[in-house]
């Protein structure tokens, strides 16, 4: 199904939960809804689902307006992210809750909460009940509950954010191989923006009610549209520089740059990947932690005129020969992204 | 989870004393008299009960309001629960508060202020009397005390059930494609169950128990407004103190099992609150 949103707006008090939203998701997407916590990604969702009223704005599935249409006449599975199971039904009841109010047949229901126990790979557990079940089961049990009555349309709620790391990591795999099978139109929402990036076809990029980017994970990671999504997306570094004619500069870093008139203010945003740090006597800053990170090595340094700078570097790295605590070096910067300085809505 | 053992202190002996010893002295002691004065007379003391017609009327008209009680209260507390922790309105603050009005106000006063509205000089007086209605001194007077006093047990227990779950599993619900009917039957209504039990015992109990409103307004004439309480004390007033004690043993009996149920919902509210 393909989800059509247009202007969506909701207040909540004076509060901006969601500003003037708009995007499209085409059939058989999976779309994360990425963003800082109380961001308004949440609500958007709800809205969708129709567990909340836009103040403004449509939101259209298949072609179809639905603001007026109730939650339970959407056909849109929902997975909550404290599961929200019914802790006085079993597994298996709790799947073909669905089916039964819709009036399914006993043994066709039947049928589905076995194909789905088995998807799921919770066969076994059909009589347990949600007190007696792990984070990731449960987290497991939601999903095939929403699955369960073929939606046209699945909306998950920041699904993994209750469990351990471990667990999340495997419900992910879950979730796109699931999608992948399946192939039932998705949306989530996280505020993790490896895990949008490693789930989703495309990422939404939403801060304090608004879009900020919409793209494939590849394109928001290269192209960032603004600073915000810039420092969102990686570990960054913000430097405050000036247009000269000989080319920008950020106090004695010389930043690459084209077409930015002399005297322009802006804010170079440099990935801390995209810098060369070596030793160097005559340097223009002095190393002051190093840190090791497994198979990188993040490197803290400070610049003459008192700015903080960082880099991570490989382990191997000949960058590294000689670079330690105390020691000056030298700096390049081999790719920046400059913006307009306190232009970009959001960016501190 | 294992508890770690504590040391005895002295600190701890003696709070452990003073409370141990309180309710010895202010619930122990005195039920203790009443069952063995009653019990004195043994299986006798039951019998005679059953076997004076006026007790007898007097036993039935308090199950007759308990069971009132339990039903009209415990529908308007499943309601009033709802309608109170789910529904933002003007002045909810007020009526919240307003709920608990029994709780806090004497019975007695109740019925005077029962007897202000339907009394003979009342504001609703005429309009009774031209419908041939009586409340006062009649059956509707005890049925409107009892109700008055039970009206918070239900929808407090309930409301705090309810509070407590959120509302996730019936949005949960709501995007399965169940009706607000089937969300309220297969969801919200097994879900409050044990609220709802814990409720339902603490207004059979309370309406078992209530003396002053149903006096005041009923007036325990016998056969028509008397209730075990009320006959307890006439039985006192008239000295047949053996009559007074067998129907305090059978209040007593019930309210043994009532506490019975209380301590089964109560565990079961919280084995649900801990899931």
């Amino acid at each position: 199904m393909s989800i059509r949103v247009e202007h969506l707006t909701k207040r909540f008090g004076a509060f901006h939960a969601v500003d003037d939203v708009s995007f499209e998701v085409e059939p058989g997407e999976l779309v994360g809804l990425l963003g800082p916590s109380g961001g308004g990604k949440s609500t958007v969702l709800r809205i969708i689902a129709g567990l909340e009223r836009a103040d403004e704005g449509s939101v259209y599935l298949d072609g179809e307006r639905v603001d007026q249409i109730e939650a339970r006449e959407r056909g849109v599975g929902f997975v909550f992210q404290h599961y929200a199971l019914f802790r006085h039904m079993s597994v298996e009841k709790n799947i073909a809750f669905g089916l039964d109010v819709q009036r399914v047949s006993p043994s066709e229901s039947a049928a589905r909460v076995k194909e789905l126990l088995g998807l799921m790979g919770l066969t076994g557990l059909e009589k347990r009940y949600p007190a007696q079940l792990s984070g990731g089961q449960r987290q497991r049990v939601a999903l095939a509950r929403a699955l369960a009555p073929k939606p046209r349309l699945l909306l998950l709620d920041e699904p993994f954010s209750a469990v351990d790391a471990r667990v999340r990591e495997e419900l992910r795999r879950w979730l796109r191989r699931m999608h992948d099978e399946v192939h039932v139109t998705s949306i989530f929402v996280t505020h993790d923006q490896e895990e949008a990036f490693a789930l989703s076809d495309r990422v939404l990029l939403i801060h304090k009610g608004r879009l900020e980017q919409a793209g494939a994970p590849a394109d928001i990671f290269d192209r960032p549209a603004s600073e915000f999504v810039a420092r969102f997306v990686g570990d960054v570094n913000i430097l405050d520089a000036v247009a000269e004619k000989s080319g920008v500069r950020a106090g004695a870093l010389t930043i690459p740059s084209e077409g930015h008139a002399p005297g322009e203010k802006l804010s170079a945003v440099v990935r801390c990947y995209d810098l060369k740090f070596w030793q160097a006597d005559d340097g223009i800053a002095t190393v002051t932690r190093v840190l090791p990170l497994g198979d990188r090595v993040k490197v803290e340094a400070k610049l003459d005129d008192g700015s903080a700078i960082f880099a991570q570097f490989p382990r191997r790295s000949s960058l590294l020969r000689g670079v330690e605590r105390g020691v000056r070096i030298q700096i390049e910067v081999t790719l920046a992204r400059l913006y307009p300085r306190g232009a970009i809505p959001g960016a501190e | 989870m294992p508890e770690p053992r504590h040391t005895w202190t002295r600190g701890r002996i003696v709070l452990l004393a003073v409370v141990l010893a309180y309710l010895g002295l202010i619930l122990v002691l005195p039920l203790g008299a009443l069952v063995s004065r009653a019990g004195a007379g043994g299986f006798k003391a039951l019998a005679d009960v059953f076997a004076n017609p006026e007790a007898r009327r007097g036993l039935v008209m308090t199950i007759g309001l308990a069971a009132a009680a339990l039903v009209v209260n415990g529908l308007f507390g499943i309601a009033g629960a709802l309608v109170l922790v789910r529904q933002r309105f003007p002045l909810r603050g007020v009526v919240d508060a307003l709920v608990d009005l029994p709780f806090a106000i004497s019975p007695v006063m109740v019925g005077l202020a029962f007897l202000l509205l339907f009394g003979r000089g009342g504001t609703f007086h005429p309009l009774l009397d031209a419908m041939d209605w009586r409340v006062v001194f009649a059956f509707p007077g005890v049925l409107i005390a009892t109700l008055f006093v039970t009206l918070p047990f239900t929808l407090r227990e309930v409301a705090y059930v309810l509070a407590e779950l959120g509302e996730d599993e019936e949005r949960a619900a709501a995007t399965l494609g169940a009706s607000r009917w089937q969300t309220f039957w297969r969801v919200t209504l097994p879900n409050i169950r044990f609220g709802l039990g814990y409720g339902a015992t603490l207004t059979v109990a309370r309406a078992l128990g209530e003396f002053g409103a149903v006096l005041v307004l009923g007036g325990a004439i016998s056969g028509r407004t008397q209730t075990a309480t009320t006959f307890i004390y006439t039985a006192v007033e008239e000295r047949q103190e053996s009559a007074a004690y067998g129907m305090a043993l059978v209040l007593a009996l019930a309210s043994a099992l009532l506490l019975v149920l209380l301590e089964l919902f109560k565990a079961r509210v919280h084995r649900q609150e801990s899931r």
